[in-house]
């Protein structure tokens, strides 16, 4: 493991330097039905990093129709064809068309993707010391299995009739009565996703159990790698009922059954003709059965990527590593209880209701108790303020926001008023947006000297980040102010039409504002990126001068089998920063004194 | 083989890594039928009307298949402990066995959809008949996917017999597994559909 | 040593045949059970019981659970867990329900 690296080439189409192996293979097996780790990382790294885009320029379509209603949308407006936009003008079936699109998309093809998928994939076996995945095949068949779901997503926009339109909650009646077959090209497309989760998932909880390098304990695993187990977890057990829900749906829209349908359900004024008997609220169950673990899935592996970054920035070991790590196994089995907090207008009674008020609220414990740590973290430690640590440090208050907001939510009383207003995207929002995705693009600054040998520019870093963390603040912070005035989410014109809404609705156009300030700063890190590919200053192996396993691997180890150049062994945590006595400020975990 | 633990256990765990991952697919699967089985609780309870199971589906036909496909679980398990005594010959006869159990049961299960299907009553007809035809009908699609399973280890996959042969022992047993589930889910699909 | 190996196994084969034994002779139980016709929380509790029997022996030994490494245990437990949630959370949430009395 030298310090002089080979120059980092592009993830995929490179004319890589051919690396000396058992059989050579074609460009195909190498890149694009590649069984290693890496490669398979960075094809769901690069395929969510593009839906992310797709997903928000969905938003940004939507920012213009609410900023302001009913005008012809710029530019683009011609472009968007006359079943969706006559005249420039978004109508309400494609106003919700994106709404429920930008949800979808974001949640299951953007950062879940890009959190286990992505950084999941091409760290968690170089952290625990491993060739590869346990079942390199089956990680292979997950991505393209992901990638078919989302191509089927995509493709429902150009159908006739437009995408899935109620939302990313698809509720029935309303999702299976429309009459186009958006929803049904999105219940086939989920299946797909799911099937991928499972897979992969799966392949996660064996790879982390039985993968691990020697001397590698659970108790000396980098937080990471738990995040990541308990994710795993998370998806392997509790995407399986909306399988099974979307399989309903699909029988309700395509063989005329009625899961979901009422009897006497009366559409367009006329009585529907199906059996009946069925129950709306069994979607409810079923969907968040799933619905309310994968905001867990949204949030740990970001978690995981902030404590990585903040114990190697602050040069000093994690604080509470072991409550760290028993908090965030309780929050991920407390997620599975506490679903129905989605649901407390559903005519719930008071006893149910309460269950789901106090699994809601002790779910708060561990993950303050998770933030508390990793602020505590900062305590005494040398900070070194580069672009990772920078996204890494605003996570922590955004993502207090966001859990605090959340309080509200998930008692029925205040509920009752915060319920499907801007006040619950403003919650939800902050968690994902200033906390998850700012967590992922840390992990980007950071783990890109490790896919490519060279480092992303430190000025174009911070320009990406202050810019960011302003406008995003912009566009979010403005929604609880209007969902506690009562302004409806879902409403295609912004609640222009709610008298209301009338004091609150200025803010529409600040938001839109920083939301297309936010896309163009997004243009700052996209340059930043595929420049420094080729053209970032060259660095080591272990350009952070980090001690976990990763950063002792070769420099954008060769995309083939074989991370290591020695089988690595474990004799110590994963935080041993300036350890007393010393003479350098970090002691890598397999190296021996 | 270059992933460590394919074949041999890993001392601290005393697994393979297949077993343990088909036994986190299976924990996934319990999740799957758990919800359409939720989903059937839900319904009935909150149904002002559901027939009795044996008024509307023949009990006969299912009881029948519910001897086959138990009979089919003995047949693996005894192509797996056949494999383990070295005894080539009869794990392709248990095998085979196998896989003509489950090709039976769902010979059985079309005639059970066609009588029903030829009366016009599909799952549109009501929402017992909507849960009926779909727990069944998952079930049937996971009966189907063992047959190929096992069709490919019967056939072109026994070739590892002689290349890697505990390697061999291991994906039948995995196999078994699975399959054994399917039998396991059948065992509650049985009553709850038929007998309730 | 393959003998004491073989040994083992054909103890094993005998547990699967008696196995199979009372597997049948449940399903025939069960099936016979249901020509009474009882009312349904009866036939539920009953059914339920008996395909739980049966269960437990296809996973106690056709499954090899008996004998089984703990981790493996630990993760169906979890599952056991969860699964119980899905099936009667949604049901207790349906019963205890607001009614309008008009």
């Amino acid at each position: 493991m030298d310090n002089v690296t080979t120059a980092g080439h592009a993830p995929a189409g490179a004319h890589a330097h051919v690396h000396a192996h058992d059989h050579e293979q074609s460009f195909v097996w190498k890149y694009v039905f590649s069984q290693d780790h890496k490669v398979i990382g960075i094809q769901y790294t690069m395929t969510a990093l593009l839906f992310l885009l797709f997903g928000f320029a969905l938003m940004a379509l939507m920012r213009w129709q609410l900023a302001f209603p009913m005008q012809p949308i710029p530019v683009i407006g011609g472009l968007l064809g006359a079943a969706n936009a006559p005249g420039g003008i978004m109508l309400p079936e494609f106003y919700n068309q994106l709404g429920a699109m930008h949800g979808t998309i974001m949640v299951f093809l953007g950062v879940v993707p890009l959190a286990v998928g992505g950084f999941g994939n091409y760290v968690m076996p170089l952290q625990i010391g491993a060739p590869d995945m346990a079942f390199p095949k089956l990680n292979m068949f997950s991505y393209w299995v992901y990638f078919i779901g989302g191509v089927v997503m995509f493709a429902s926009f150009f159908i006739p009739g437009g995408a899935a339109q109620s939302g990313w909650t698809s509720y029935p009646p309303l999702s299976v009565i429309t009459a186009t077959d958006g929803q049904t090209m999105w219940l086939i497309g989920m299946i797909f996703l799911i099937t991928s989760s499972l897979l992969g998932s799966m392949n996660f909880i064996v790879t982390i159990i039985q993968l691990r390098a020697k001397g590698l304990h659970f108790f000396r695993l980098p937080f990471f790698v738990w995040a990541q187990f308990v994710t795993s977890f998370l998806l392997l057990l509790a995407f399986p009922p909306l399988e099974a829900a979307g399989v309903l749906q699909l029988m309700d829209k395509v063989a005329h059954t009625s899961f979901f349908l009422p009897s006497g359900l009366v559409v367009g004024n006329k009585v529907m003709a199906i059996a009946g008997g069925g129950n709306p609220l069994l979607w409810q169950h079923l969907f968040w059965f799933l619905a309310h673990p994968e905001v867990y899935v949204l949030i740990l592996p970001a978690m995981g990527i902030v404590a990585e970054i903040i114990a190697n920035n602050t040069r000093k070991p994690l604080w509470g590593y072991r409550v760290l790590v028993y908090a965030i196994i309780f929050l991920g089995f407390m997620s599975f209880v506490v679903w129905a907090h989605h649901m407390f207008m559903t005519g719930m009674g008071t006893t149910m209701s309460s269950f789901f008020q106090t699994t809601t609220m002790i779910i708060s414990i561990p993950s303050v108790i998770i933030l508390s740590a990793l602020f505590l973290s900062l305590y005494g430690g040398s900070i070194r303020y580069n672009t990772p640590m920078l996204f890494a440090l605003a996570f922590l208050p955004m993502f207090g926001i966001g859990g605090l907001t959340g309080l509200p939510l998930g008692l029925a009383p205040s509920d009752l008023h915060l319920h499907d207003t801007y006040y619950v995207i403003g919650h939800f929002h902050y968690v994902v947006a200033p906390g998850t995705i700012f967590a992922l693009l840390a992990g980007i600054y950071y783990w890109f000297p490790k896919a490519t040998g060279r480092q992303m520019n430190e000025l174009l870093g911070k320009i990406h980040f202050v810019g960011s963390f302003i406008a995003i603040n912009g566009i979010f912070f403005p929604m609880f102010i209007q969902g506690l005035h009562g302004v409806n989410r879902r409403l295609y014109d912004g609640g222009a039409q709610y008298a209301h809404a009338q004091p609150v609705l200025h803010w529409n156009v600040f938001m839109s504002y920083s939301a297309w300030t936010l896309m163009a700063f997004q243009l700052v890190f996209i340059v930043n990126f595929f420049w420094s590919i080729k053209g970032g200053k060259p660095v080591g192996n272990n350009p952070w001068s980090a001690t976990t396993l990763d950063w002792t691997a070769t420099t954008s180890p060769p995309l083939a089998h074989g991370n290591f150049e020695t089988t690595p062994e474990v004799f110590r945590g994963p935080y041993e920063y300036s350890v007393p006595g010393r003479s350098t400020d970090y002691f890598p975990q397999n190296q021996r004194d | 083989m270059e992933i460590p633990y394919t074949v041999e256990v890993r001392p601290d765990t005393g697994l393979f890594n297949g077993k343990l991952g088909i036994w986190l697919f299976l924990a996934s699967e319990v999740m799957l039928f758990g919800a359409l089985f939720s989903s059937y609780i839900l319904l009935r309870v909150g149904s002002t009307e559901w027939p009795r199971g044996y008024d509307e589906l023949s009990v006969p036909l299912a009881f029948f298949n519910t001897i086959v496909l138990i009979s089919s679980s003995v047949t693996m398990v005894m192509a797996w402990a056949s494999l383990r005594m070295h005894d080539f010959g009869k794990f392709k006869l248990y095998l085979g066995a196998t896989i003509l159990l489950a090709l039976t049961f769902l010979v059985v299960k079309y005639f059970e959809y066609a009588h029903h299907l030829e009366a016009g009553e599909g799952p549109w007809h009501s929402t017992f008949l909507a849960i009926y035809f779909t727990l069944t009908g998952l079930h049937g699609v996971h009966i189907l996917g063992g047959i190929i399973v096992n069709s490919y280890l019967w056939g072109p996959g026994a070739g590892m017999w002689k290349t890697e042969p505990q390697r061999f022992v291991n994906r039948i047993e995995i196999a078994g597994l699975y399959w054994h589930f399917v039998d396991l889910v059948w065992i509650f699909l049985f009553p709850v559909l038929y007998l309730l | 040593m393959s003998d004491v190996h073989a040994d083992d196994i054909q103890k094993e084969v005998k547990t699967y045949f008696m196995v199979f034994g009372a597997l049948m002779v449940f399903t025939v139980i069960t099936v016979a059970i249901s020509y009474l016709h009882l009312e349904v929380h009866e036939a539920i509790i009953i059914a339920l019981a008996v395909a739980t029997v049966k269960g437990s022996l296809v996973a106690l030994y056709f499954m090899h659970l008996k004998h089984e490494r703990h981790l493996v245990y630990y993760a169906l437990a979890l599952t056991v867990v969860f699964f119980v949630c899905l099936m009667f959370i949604p049901l207790a949430t349906t019963l205890d329900r607001i009614v309008q009395k008009y």
